[in-house]
Order: C-alpha cells, then structure tokens, then sequence
C-alpha cells in the first residue's frame, strides 16, 4: 500500500486550501501545511494567542520572545497583520470567522467526533488549549492524521474511546492512505492514494466506508 | 493627583497574602512578568491559586513558584509543555489541584469577570469531559455550556510601556491575556519596560485604559534601585 510521509500529507492537505482563506494551523503537523500551500494563493493564517497574517519563521538573531505561534515557535508578522487580545482571538474562532482549521487527531469517529486533546490515562496532566474552541469555530475542520495507530489499530472508529474535543465537527479526514468526508450519509471516500484500493483502506478503518462515487 | 509608580518589585507584590488568587499574564515565552513573579516567589505567599494559560517551563516564572510549593492550585489551559518539569512533579504527587479550562473559555471567563457579567453560553467544550457537571442549554438545536466569571484578588501582567495613570500598550503578541486580566482582579499590577510622561502615548495606541491597574513598575526603575 502507499501510505504517505507527513510531508507529503501536509502538502496534499494544502491543495485544499483556497486563495484568500482565513485558516487557523493546529500545532504539530498541521503548522507543516503552510509550507505547501502555492505561492499564487493568498492565505492569512491565524494564531490563537493574537496574530491574524502569522509569517514565517524570522531571520537568526531577528527573534521576538513576544512574538510566537500558537507552538511557541517564534514568528514574524506578514504586512496587513495585526495583535490582538487572547479574548478576542477565540471571539475570531467561536465566532465562525475563520474558514478552515487544520488539527491533528487521536481519533475521529463515523459522525465526525474528535478526540484530540486527551487519552485515557489520569496519570499524565491533561493538555487543551484552544483545541476545543478551534474545532466547534471554524467553518470547516480539517484534520490530518496517519490511518492508524502506532500498534496498527484504526484511528477512524464509529464511536471515538478516548475523551472527546467536540462532537460532530470534522468535515474532511487526510490520512496517508486517502481523503475522506464525513457527510451525513456516513464517511465518504473521495480520494485513495497511489494504487490503495477501497477494500485496503476499508480493513483497516473501523467505521464503515461509503466507496468512492 | 494620580501616580501608580511603585518603586520596586519587592514593593509591588508586597501585600499578596496566603492563599490569594493571583493571575498572571503570558502565553509560552510571550508577555510573561517575569520580575514581579520573582518578586512573589521571593515574598514568599503559599497556597496560591495561580490562573494562568501556562504552568511555566524549567526554573523560571510559574514553574519556580510550583518548585518552591507555592502553589495550591492551578486554573489554566495548557499546563503541559515540553520543560513543564515542576507542573508534571507537583501533579503526579498530587500537591496542586488543577482546573483545566479551554482557552477561549479561560480568556472568556476572565473578560467577564472584569465586565460585570455573571456568565456566558459557549459552545466550546459542549458534550465533553470538560462540561460534566455543568449547566447545559440547546438553543437553535446548537448545544451550550453555561460557564462563570472567574475573577482574582491580583493580576500581574506585562506590557510593553505605560504611564503613571496606567495606560499600557504592549509589544506584539505579548498582549495575550494580560488586558483581560487588568480588568478581573482587584489590585491589578503592571511591570512595564518603560514608564512615559501622561500624554506621551498617543491615545489612539492605548490598548489598557489606565483606570484597570492599580500599580506600574519598571525595569529600569528597578535597575536604578539597586
């Protein structure tokens, strides 16, 4: 089977973001997509802490420890950007101001339930930050995230096991093996890489798959 | 006459008592006030409620007053970072509650409580571990969860420059949470890089109207002190 390097993932990811979007990039992975998004697009991308038109990493010697990313990593600001308060920033998400947020995931489930933010072990602290306010805002989620766990299992399920980010709100999944919709008919492959075929990605989901029209 | 220059540091957190609830402004590395968190530390105050987006990393800011046992507990959004070695400690021994709030809620929560609102349907977090035990309510077949106002007896905060009304700007994305936090506590405390002449920033640049801090320190006055 093809299964795409998360390069290549953020890079397929990219390809779905249209010229003039206002996106918000969850950390990790997601912030990759950035990098392969066409020149001849206009993206502003959006940063919870306060930064609306985030630009790329600065020159060494050029940081700001005022100026980061939602990941800590330091920023610069892209002409026509702007700061604004924490408050504000989640006003932009809840709002439904923004068009696209890209996440990584745990799991997603049949409905397009996430899980991202915690597992299910009490031991280790709990972590949520502004997942859970990105993913019932944004007009359209996105999440990008290998097909399966590190033992093999399927991270696309018909009910998610660890705790969920929000119910019912991811519109389109990119893995490394296809692309896939979650519409209300069910999830919906629309896209299989290289030569996987429907039935290769089916076994090793664990949700039913609509195939591809 | 109005003048919120405090002299020092020291000075400025002098009055923060046992068990207060204290908020501190800052997001990772960005707007923190480092100065007169060392101030607190130094002072000495135990069995803090800190409300903060971050629990702070290696030795330095939260993450020192959680070394030193400070700390009771923590109402915060993302206490896990790489380095957050004091907050992993203190919370698998079991020594510092935490209260983990999304951050828009966090943010929000902190904003009304400085504007007089006794509470706010969000949709964030609905149908989630982090809403049990709350109020719900579907309004146009959208879910909400009702969430309080979360205000403080301190707020440390930093900007960039202020004047002694205590007007403030800040540096870039340093403002973060630190002009919601200037408006929810009741002795709000600023450390600033500089201090300007009243009238000296331009008034359409004001981003924390004076009239929510109480007390303005500054490095270089600082500097001069010792």
């Amino acid at each position: 089977m093809l299964r795409l390097n998360p390069e290549q993932m953020a890079e397929r990811v990219a390809k779905d973001i249209p010229d003039g979007a206002y996106v918000n990039l969850g950390i990790g992975m997601p912030t990759k997509v950035a990098n392969y998004v066409s020149g001849d697009k206009l993206v502003i991308y959006h940063s919870e802490n306060g930064i609306l038109a985030v630009g790329p990493a600065p020159a060494p010697g050029e940081e700001n420890p005022n100026l980061i990313n939602a990941g800590k990593q330091y920023v610069t600001l892209l002409p026509g950007g702007c700061y604004f308060d924490n408050a504000e920033s989640f006003a932009i998400m809840r709002g439904g101001h923004l068009d696209i947020a890209v996440l990584g995931a745990f799991q997603v489930s049949a409905r397009g339930d996430l899980a991202n933010w915690a597992t299910n072990n009490d031991k280790y602290p709990p972590a949520v930050g502004g997942a859970m306010d990105l993913a019932v805002g944004a007009r359209k989620l996105f999440v990008v995230m290998k097909h399966t766990d590190r033992e093999g299992e399927p991270k696309i399920l018909e009910q998610c096991t660890y705790p969920l980010t929000g119910t019912g709100v991811v519109q389109r999944i990119f893995t490394d093996l296809a692309v896939i919709d979650v519409t209300p008919d069910g999830l919906q492959v629309v896209e299989l890489f290289g030569s996987n075929t429907f039935d290769e990605v089916q076994a090793l989901t664990g949700a039913r798959l609509l195939p591809p029209a | 006459m109005i003048d919120k220059r405090v002299i020092s540091f020291k000075e400025a957190v002098a009055d923060i008592p046992d068990d207060a609830v204290v908020m501190i402004g800052g997001f990772g590395s960005s707007g923190i006030p480092l100065k007169l968190i060392e101030a607190l530390r130094q002072h000495g105050a135990t069995g803090l409620t800190i409300i903060s987006n971050n629990a702070g990393v290696a030795e330095e800011g939260i993450a020192s007053l959680l070394r030193d046992g400070l700390v009771r507990k923590i109402v915060c959004s993302f206490p896990r970072s790489a380095g957050s070695i004091w907050f992993e400690k203190r919370f698998e021994e079991g020594s510092v509650e935490l209260e983990l709030v999304p951050q828009g809620t966090l943010s929000e929560r902190i904003r009304i409580a400085g504007a007089g609102i006794g509470g706010f349907l969000t949709p964030t977090g609905y149908g989630t571990k982090l809403a049990e035990g709350k109020e719900t309510r579907v309004i146009d077949g959208k879910g909400y969860v009702l969430e309080l106002p979360l205000p403080a007896d301190f707020a440390l905060i930093r900007a960039e420059s202020g004047d002694p009304w205590g007007n403030l700007i800040y540096n870039t994305a340093g403002r973060n949470f630190n002009p919601m936090m200037a408006s929810a506590a009741s002795i709000t405390i600023a450390e600033v890089n500089s201090i300007v002449a009243v009238g000296d920033l331009n008034p359409e640049h004001i981003v924390t109207p004076g009239i929510f801090v109480d007390r303005l320190v500054a490095e270089e006055m600082h500097h001069a002190q010792a």
